[in-house]
């Protein structure tokens, strides 16, 4: 149902989703789905919540540390695949 | 690995660990909105029947509605007693729903005619439970009085005529219905529904039939092998997680007592327990009604914070099994007068049972709150004569001076 992940476009949170901070990261809620998702480490919540100021999914990677990179893109794939995180309306077609 | 990044901090804990320590908030309140009943059903976890003079008013549970949609709670269980028969049921319920508070409400169907199921049918963000503890009316008026077959069945009908999609169907596994599991499934596909199965436990008036009612270890089996075949579509409450024991396979869910840690109750006055199975002083964390209320209660209370401590693992430390069963269920044990670090009394590989003799002779914990319709008639000579426990059991008009 949802678009294949794509890296080189931008994404954000889904405007239905919300984010419960949790002692081990954030706890995230979609209201349109009912489902609940947990993200299992705090700097991947900065991640998401940041992640609507960047141009791509790659260009919000780039402020994660080297050894972290691959997991929290299979995180954001699984993420965009629970309708979690949306493409940006806006973004454009040129590849980041 | 690259760069200079220790192995540790890449690795990220399994969730259930994580869950361990509590959370900001309940991720699974139940909430009963009241201890009034129109059944009497015979294993009723809450003793409910009658009304407590004592329960939260509507203005109370719309400032508990507040607090948890601040505290982000995004569903509450609703249950009882039977929830509907509060006068401002529908009220409360479109006021949580107004707060994006969502709400999936246990109901035996009372009051789920028709005209109420086409308008639950278009309300966003609502679920509704029917509750049926038997795949034919025999076996489910045994246990929730007849005519209660009947009502569950009719509601069912309303909803799915008004297209409620996906309601749940609410079933306590007992030794009579677990050969009724394809039954119950199929009344599921009939209605589209979704059928959710869980434990009998012997908290309220559970007590008194458990020992007659609990699936036997045979039936156990049966249980697990049939979640494992048929799990992905059906809900447990993750209930039957001390069953994962049996086999290699683990029956889907969290299979964690999230007692304190991801679940609690709040009951229609306000108290606050560790688990829905649980109403008991030792399993009291504080009331709502104190200062701070139940964000309080859920941070502060010295209850949580002891749960939500590693536990020993005790007696049941050295069993090949304990990694997948956890030592079970909190209340079971407690209620059968088993130690709260030993093993479950339906422990797959027996060890509980055999601590039930020695425990039931020791005399066992009673639930706290009984809000039955009838106190047990206690016979004085001849003839037996029934001694209400409160003037207004007998009669609405009296007067208690």
């Amino acid at each position: 149902m949802t678009a294949p992940f794509e890296p080189a476009r931008g994404y954000r949170l889904n405007p239905a989703v919300a984010l419960r901070p949790e002692p081990f990261g954030a706890l995230a809620y979609h209201f349109g789905t009912r489902r609940l998702s947990f993200l299992k480490a705090p700097d991947l919540v900065d991640l998401v919540r940041g992640l609507g100021n960047h141009r791509c999914v790659s260009d919000a990677l780039a402020t994660v540390p080297d050894g972290r990179r691959e997991v929290y893109l299979r995180a954001l794939a699984a993420l965009a695949a629970s309708d979690m995180i949306v493409p940006q309306p806006s973004t454009s077609e040129v590849p980041c | 690995m690259t760069g200079g990044e220790p192995q540790q901090s890449e690795r990220v804990p399994a969730l259930v660990e994580q869950f361990k320590g509590g959370l900001a908030a309940p991720i699974c309140l139940t909430w009963e909105w009241t201890y009034a009943c129109n059944l009497a059903c015979a294993h009723c976890l809450s003793s409910s029947g009658r009304r407590d003079p004592d329960e939260l008013t509507t203005g109370e549970m719309m400032s508990v509605i507040d607090e948890l949609r601040a505290m982000q709670v995004f569903y509450v269980n609703v249950g009882g007693g039977e929830p509907t028969v509060r006068p401002d049921f529908w009220e409360l319920l479109d006021y949580a729903v107004a707060s994006q508070v969502g709400v999936k409400f246990s109901t035996n169907g009372l009051r789920l005619d028709a005209g109420r199921a086409r308008r639950l049918a278009g309300t966003d963000y609502v679920d509704v439970q029917i509750s049926l503890d038997g795949a034919s009316r025999q076996v489910n008026d045994a246990v929730r009085g007849h005519g209660s077959y009947d009502m569950a069945l009719r509601a069912m009908e309303n909803l799915a005529e008004a297209g409620m999609a996906d309601f749940k169907i609410s079933v306590v596994m007992t030794r009579h219905n677990v050969c009724q599991l394809d039954d119950f499934a199929r009344i599921a596909d009939r209605f589209g529904a979704q059928l959710r199965i869980t434990r009998l436990r012997p908290s309220g008036r559970g007590a008194d039939v458990w020992h007659e009612l609990h699936p036997t270890a045979e039936q156990q089996r049966e249980i697990y092998s049939w979640l494992i075949d048929h799990g992905d579509r059906v809900l447990t409450g993750d209930s039957f997680f001390h069953l994962n024991a049996l086999g290699a396979t683990a029956i889907p869910g969290l299979n964690l007592c999230g007692a304190g840690r991801v679940v609690c109750l709040i009951d229609p006055v306000g108290d606050v327990y560790a688990c829905p199975f649980a109403i008991h002083d030792t399993f009291k964390a504080g009331s709502l009604r104190s200062p701070g209320g139940f964000a309080e209660v859920w941070r502060s209370a010295p209850l949580f914070a002891q749960l939500r401590t590693e536990t020993s693992g005790g007696a049941c430390r050295s069993c090949s099994a304990f990694s997948t069963c956890q030592g079970g269920c909190m209340a079971a044990k407690f209620f059968t007068g088993l130690p709260l670090d030993g093993p479950d009394p339906e422990c797959v590989k027996g060890h509980g049972a055999s601590g039930l003799t020695a425990a039931a002779g020791a005399g066992l914990p009673r639930a706290e709150k009984d809000h039955s319709h009838h106190r047990r008639a206690v016979d004085v000579g001849m003839p037996s004569i029934r001694v209400p426990a409160k003037p207004c059991d007998s009669s609405p008009l009296a007067v208690t001076t």
